[in-house]
């Protein structure tokens, strides 16, 4: 037994070689920070305060980044889901060809290795004001003047965000689809049911696991960016992480590390409320 | 990936045994979803492929159509202007800090993947540790790795601290993908090799590698590309050198000529050739492997 756990730690050590100095002391850093105080300079006095936080819970600023976060969050996870469960579904139960369908799944996937900022950036020449949706709509006749909330606005970082993030969506709910056993919903049929009760108590209830992992990759990424915030609202909106931005670029550590740490801290709150629902370990290794 | 490929495959057959026999008629929902997975695909390529042939544009081109003439102008401009930076240095630090990257990922979560595969002291401890390095904000992460490397007085550059970042990215996501890989393996062949006589070594180079081999091309896909692509990690810890996409940021806050486009498609050309890469090696092996159990 011990011999069987040193082996362990002996093939995990590399690992955690790494998460430690880059991810469990890092974090620990931004919260000590989060308790010192600025000298103006960048350099921090080590001392033990509170004002940050009171600085980060009591200011109505923080509270409209916190709003604003959390509508892009909400948003972006319902389209997500929306377009990223018809897909999944489309491709496990709809396509015959299996080589077809394989092509397929490879087509949505190809887009993840590339780069995001090119991806985001390639909304320019479409939404601008003199993009491809503006042109063809005056040229319709369907609007007079150029749309300016196309690009530059909420409804472009949303569309950027759902472009980027619904692969996080389609590949564990395709997974977990996958996985169906055919012959259950066969045996539902035969029994009378209709379809739309297939999908409601056999489908979804077995595709929750695979639409918790896609939650859990939307929501901790769209939380946790600031550049397609900052580039695609055109500086109109913030979220909570680009004001982090903001704040260290003026060396204001201490202030950024608070909201970072509360930031954080509303995460995992919701990380681990959808943890309850779905054992990720036995999900992953399955 | 290839594990969901190789599941998917597994439902296919029940399928097409299960439900085509039923009825061959396609009921409507066929067609709406068609309609909804070809417009999902369409917006995933289109503005893409826009970026791409507006990057062809000659001298009087601008950021949107219609298209000005057509010519490599920007793609010259790219390497050659000073204006827009160093592209060629941070494209040259970005391939070998993806290959680094690639390397030591590959190695280590192959190690953990072996470790992870019984229950040992402390298990769970490790997997929340990556969960939580997964979905750590990136740029909170950096600022961290920035003023650790501060206090401790060693300088940030792109092969210490943005390295040590990346990794904590592209690790989970190895790790993860080795569980699923791993899932497939039968121990029994471990065992078996055991039993005539194979060292620990022995039995990972001769026996574990080789069946695994697809699963570990995935495990190199996933670490180059996240971290040939990686932004928010890198930023605060990359140190006076730019990365790639480091230079692209700084490009969409400066440059506003289609010189950004052609640097869009040129990274993406370099992507699609590691995935190509990567994929066409997964399917080669898988091939082999046929022809050699149909010889046998």
């Amino acid at each position: 037994m011990l011999r069987r756990n040193l082996t362990a730690w002996l093939y995990v050590a590399p690992l955690m070689l790494v998460l430690v100095p880059f991810f469990l002391l890092p974090i620990l850093v931004v919260l000590a920070a989060s308790f010192f105080e600025t000298d103006g300079f960048g350099g921090l006095l080590p001392t033990f305060t509170l004002a940050n936080y009171l600085d980060v819970l009591t200011s109505a600023q923080t509270f409209h980044l916190y709003v604003a976060t959390l509508k892009f969050t909400v948003l972006t996870w319902l389209f997500t889901l929306i377009i990223g469960f018809p897909v999944a579904y489309f491709l496990v139960f709809h396509v015959r060809n299996q080589l077809l369908a394989i092509s397929l799944f490879l087509i949505c996937t190809v887009p993840f290795w590339t780069s995001n900022i090119i991806r985001m950036i390639s909304w320019i020449p479409l939404l601008g004001k003199e993009g491809l949706v503006n042109s063809s709509l005056l040229a319709t006749g369907i609007i007079r003047e150029p749309l300016e909330v196309l690009l530059y606005s909420s409804l472009a970082v949303v569309i950027a965000y759902v472009h980027q993030l619904t692969i996080f969506m389609v590949v564990p709910i395709f997974n977990s689809l996958a996985r169906i056993d055919k012959r259950i919903v066969e045996a539902a049929l035969d029994a009378g049911a209709s379809r739309l009760d297939v999908m409601r108590y056999i489908i979804i209830p077995l595709s929750k696991s695979g639409i918790a992992l896609g939650s859990i990759f939307v929501i901790s990424i769209v939380m946790g960016d600031f550049f397609v915030v900052k580039v695609m609202s055109g500086g109109s909106s913030a979220s909570v992480v680009s004001a982090f931005y903001e704040n260290v670029g003026v060396l204001q550590y201490p202030i950024a590390a608070a909201s970072a740490v509360v930031l954080t801290l509303i995460l995992t709150i919701v990380i681990s409320m959808i943890l309850r629902a779905v054992d990720l370990r036995r999900e992953i290794a399955q | 990936m290839t594990v969901a490929l190789e599941r998917f495959d597994v439902s296919m057959t029940k399928a097409r045994r299960g439900v085509v026999a039923r009825s061959d008629r396609r009921p409507w929902t066929f067609y709406l979803l068609a309609a909804v997975f070809t417009f999902y695909v369409a917006a995933l390529y289109g503005p893409m492929i826009c970026i791409y042939i507006l990057s062809f544009q000659d001298i009087r081109g601008g950021l949107v159509f219609p298209m000005k003439g057509h010519s490599l102008h920007w793609f010259v401009d790219l390497f050659t202007q000073v204006r827009t930076g160093d592209v060629k240095g941070s494209f040259d630090r970005s391939i070998k800090l993806a290959v680094l990257v690639t390397v030591i990922t590959l190695v280590f979560s192959f190690m953990a993947g072996l470790a992870f595969r019984r229950r040992f002291f402390g298990d769970t401890f490790v997997f929340y540790l990556m969960i939580g390095s997964l979905v750590a904000p990136g740029l909170v992460l950096g600022i961290g790795v920035g003023l650790l490397f501060q206090w401790i007085g060693i300088p940030a550059s792109w092969y210490t601290s943005a390295l040590g970042a990346q990794l904590s990215w592209t690790l989970p996501f190895g790790v993860l993908v080795m569980f699923a890989v791993m899932s497939r393996f039968d121990g029994a062949w471990e065992e078996a090799a055991r039993d005539l006589g194979a060292s620990r070594w022995q039995t990972i180079r001769l026996v574990v590698i080789p069946v695994l081999a697809p699963g570990l091309v995935a495990v190199a896909l996933f670490g180059f590309t996240l971290s040939y692509d990686e932004f928010a990690r890198t930023l605060q810890t990359a140190g006076s050198l730019n990365t790639l996409p480091l230079e692209i940021w700084s490009m969409t806050l400066n440059v506003t000529s289609p010189s950004l486009y052609a640097l869009g498609t040129v990274t993406t050309i370099v992507s699609f050739v590691i995935i190509g890469v990567c994929i066409g090696a997964i399917v080669l092996i898988n091939k082999r492997r046929g022809i050699r159990a149909k010889s046998h």
